[in-house]
């Protein structure tokens, strides 16, 4: 817990649906740390959104229901507090930036309007204060213009701009942590740069955390300090984000960095890894990689892997452990 | 609406420069839907029907060429003449004047009973639709128990529960015309909680009156006045029909049901006396239907132009 902000410990998140139990989350650690940018990579529906949604307990309940495991944020277990607290903290200390762009925000109000109620929510400022701090808010995320975009409609506003627009929403209170969701997935690459770019710089000038969920490697490598790989539900490496590209220890990722494809080589066939991603309503026992894993072995069948630190920081969750990795090699 | 600081008592004229700038989105989508309410035949009726209903009953006091309630018995039951346009009842009352009047107490009808309705029936709508579950059941039960009666036979039933008057008569009118807005409203509510904003607004800790009342109801209003503009011609309808069988307005105020069911009497010697009264309800609500339906029409983005 020294100087991490956010702390998950053995969180497991479930949704009871018609076909099953699905086990979204299982056993899941992280520590996000004061300052820091960790990335948060996996397949699509790996339980990267349900992780970024259970911290601020926004799973829908039913179908779904968190298990167990604490979130301590600021040594506060946030899955004890009253929704009083809890509604305190969203926006506040903790925000969230969504995936939709083009929905997050409310097409019958105008911009200012929206961006005037998310700071009057948590300060107690006239609506003039409030309006002067969303024009500080829309510069900071080089907005030209910002008093005309305050009062236009969301759908007078491009893409990128709405996302900026929702970046500085979600930072007017000066959160100590942002949880990106995807955020620069539904723009194209010029706009995701942009606003990867204002991100990154804001965030850092003030010393704000940041959860950024993605899955685009070349983001991670770039905006991040740390990443963390998801697979099924559970993550399988944490490590700085050199280390990870440099010697990926877990074989899952190096299956991802494997199917990147890059520019020099020319190739037919894209690489992928073989299989497919398990269901979360009866997924594999023991690692649940071992299906598709090219360095199983007998006991990856029915024993979950413990973490093993390889390096600085560096945790891989699996038998092999880093051995296997240079053994390959 | 935003904050548009009152600068306006320096310049007259940049307050509404600013306003117009503030909200020229708005004022184009409302000339833009004006415009092709003014291409659709039906809305242009409607709404000239309505306009003169609601011109007629403002002036009444100034068209009208007698006071409603002065009996002068010598003239009673005169034919429709120069003097009585639509001539007279059986205490020598001018029913043109009567029925001018008349507008008056339907149209304020119609719109408190959509004012009450409305107002309850989205609220009630937007929190079952909102937060679902059990409030969901119990809420949208109750209303389907409402529902179940034909709302004419249950609105006599409260009126005449409540005792015979023209309050009363409002208030059972739009006790009945809840549901109706509460099943669309919840109905859109369903959908509007899916969205993203909703979510985004959670995690800016709005709380959940907050959003109910910031970010469903808007985005329910434009079915809202629809539905609100349609329920109007209906309400003057069961509001003239609990008059009529005595259970709304009271003698000797000129409700256009009451009236016709005094002159219902009279109706095989004297046509004039029940035939003009049920003329402008007829002509009213058919204003208020056509132009509701012209309205939807307009405000529904997939089937306007």
């Amino acid at each position: 817990m020294n100087g991490d902000l956010l702390h998950i410990q053995d969180l497991s998140v479930r949704f009871f649906t018609y076909q099953g139990v699905v086990r979204a989350l299982e056993g899941v650690h992280l520590a996000v740390r004061r300052g820091e940018i960790l990335g948060l990579v996996g397949e699509t529906g790996c339980g990267k959104s349900v992780l970024a949604r259970s911290i601020l307990r926004l799973i829908a309940d039913p179908p779904g229901r968190i298990m167990g495991g604490r979130i301590l944020f600021k040594g506060r277990d946030m899955l004890t507090l009253p929704m009083k607290e809890m509604r305190r903290i969203r926006g506040n200390d903790i925000s969230m930036i969504f995936q939709e762009p083009m929905t997050s925000l409310n097409p019958v109000f105008t911009v200012g309007n929206q961006m005037e109620e998310v700071v009057r929510l948590h300060q107690k400022v006239s609506r003039k204060a409030a309006r002067r701090i969303c024009v500080e808010m829309l510069e900071q995320v080089r907005m030209p213009d910002p008093e005309s975009v305050l009062r236009k409609y969301p759908h007078e506003l491009s893409g990128g701009m709405r996302q900026r627009v929702m970046i500085a929403m979600e930072l007017s209170c000066r959160p100590d942590l942002l949880i990106a969701d995807e955020p620069t997935t539904a723009l194209d690459v010029t706009v995701q740069a942009q606003v990867l770019h204002i991100l990154n710089e804001l965030t850092r000038a003030r010393g704000t955390s940041v959860l950024f969920i993605t899955h685009d490697l070349g983001v991670v490598a770039h905006l991040c300090d740390r990443v963390a790989v998801m697979y099924a539900g559970k993550i399988v490496e944490t490590a700085p984000v050199d280390a990870l590209f440099r010697s990926p220890g877990h074989p899952y990722t190096r299956g991802l960095l494997a199917a990147v494809p890059s520019v020099d080589e020319d190739r037919e066939v894209l690489a992928s890894i073989p299989g497919v991603v398990p269901g979360l309503i009866d997924p594999p026992a023991g690692c649940r990689f071992h299906p598709r894993c090219p360095a199983a072995r007998k006991e990856c069948e029915h024993l979950e892997p413990a973490g093993v630190e390889v390096g600085k920081d560096h945790w891989v969750f699996c038998h092999a452990g880093r051995g296997k990795v240079k053994g390959e090699r | 609406m935003p904050s548009s600081t009152p600068r306006s008592g320096t310049d007259p004229t940049g307050g509404w420069r600013r306003f117009r700038e503030e909200h020229a989105w708005q004022i184009r989508e409302f000339f833009f839907t004006l415009h092709l309410l003014r291409r659709n035949p039906s809305a242009v009726a409607g709404f000239v029907i309505i306009c003169s209903m609601v011109f007629l009953a403002l002036a009444a006091p100034w068209v009208a060429p007698y006071d409603p309630i002065r009996i002068s018995l010598s003239e009673r039951l005169s034919p429709p003449s120069w003097h009585h346009l639509f001539g007279t009842d059986e205490l020598g009352r001018d029913l043109f004047s009567r029925v001018l009047y008349g507008a008056r107490i339907s149209l304020r009808i119609g719109l408190l009973v959509v004012g009450i309705a409305g107002g309850l029936g989205t609220i009630l709508g937007a929190v079952a639709g909102y937060v679902g579950g059990k409030t969901d059941d119990v809420i949208m039960r109750c209303l389907d128990i409402v529902l179940s009666f034909p709302s004419l036979v249950l609105a006599m039933a409260l009126a005449a529960a409540l005792g015979p008057s023209l309050r009363n008569a409002i208030l059972a009118v739009a006790f009945v015309m809840i549901p109706k807005f509460a099943r669309l409203v919840r109905g859109e509510a369903l959908a509007v909680r899916e969205r993203p904003f909703i979510a985004a607004a959670k995690v800016s800790g709005a709380s959940h009156t907050w959003i109910v009342f910031h970010h469903v109801i808007p985005n329910c209003l434009s079915s809202v006045i629809v539905l609100g503009t349609l329920v109007v011609g209906e309400t003057i309808l069961i509001a003239s029909s609990l008059s009529f069988i005595g259970l709304g307005a009271q003698p000797p105020t000129p409700e256009w049901g009451a009236m016709i069911s005094v002159g219902r009497k009279f109706l095989m010697d004297q046509w004039w006396y029940a035939t003009f009264p049920g003329l402008f309800i007829l002509v009213t609500v058919i204003g208020f239907n056509i132009f509701g339906d012209a309205l939807r029409d307009v405000l529904d983005p997939r089937i306007r132009r």
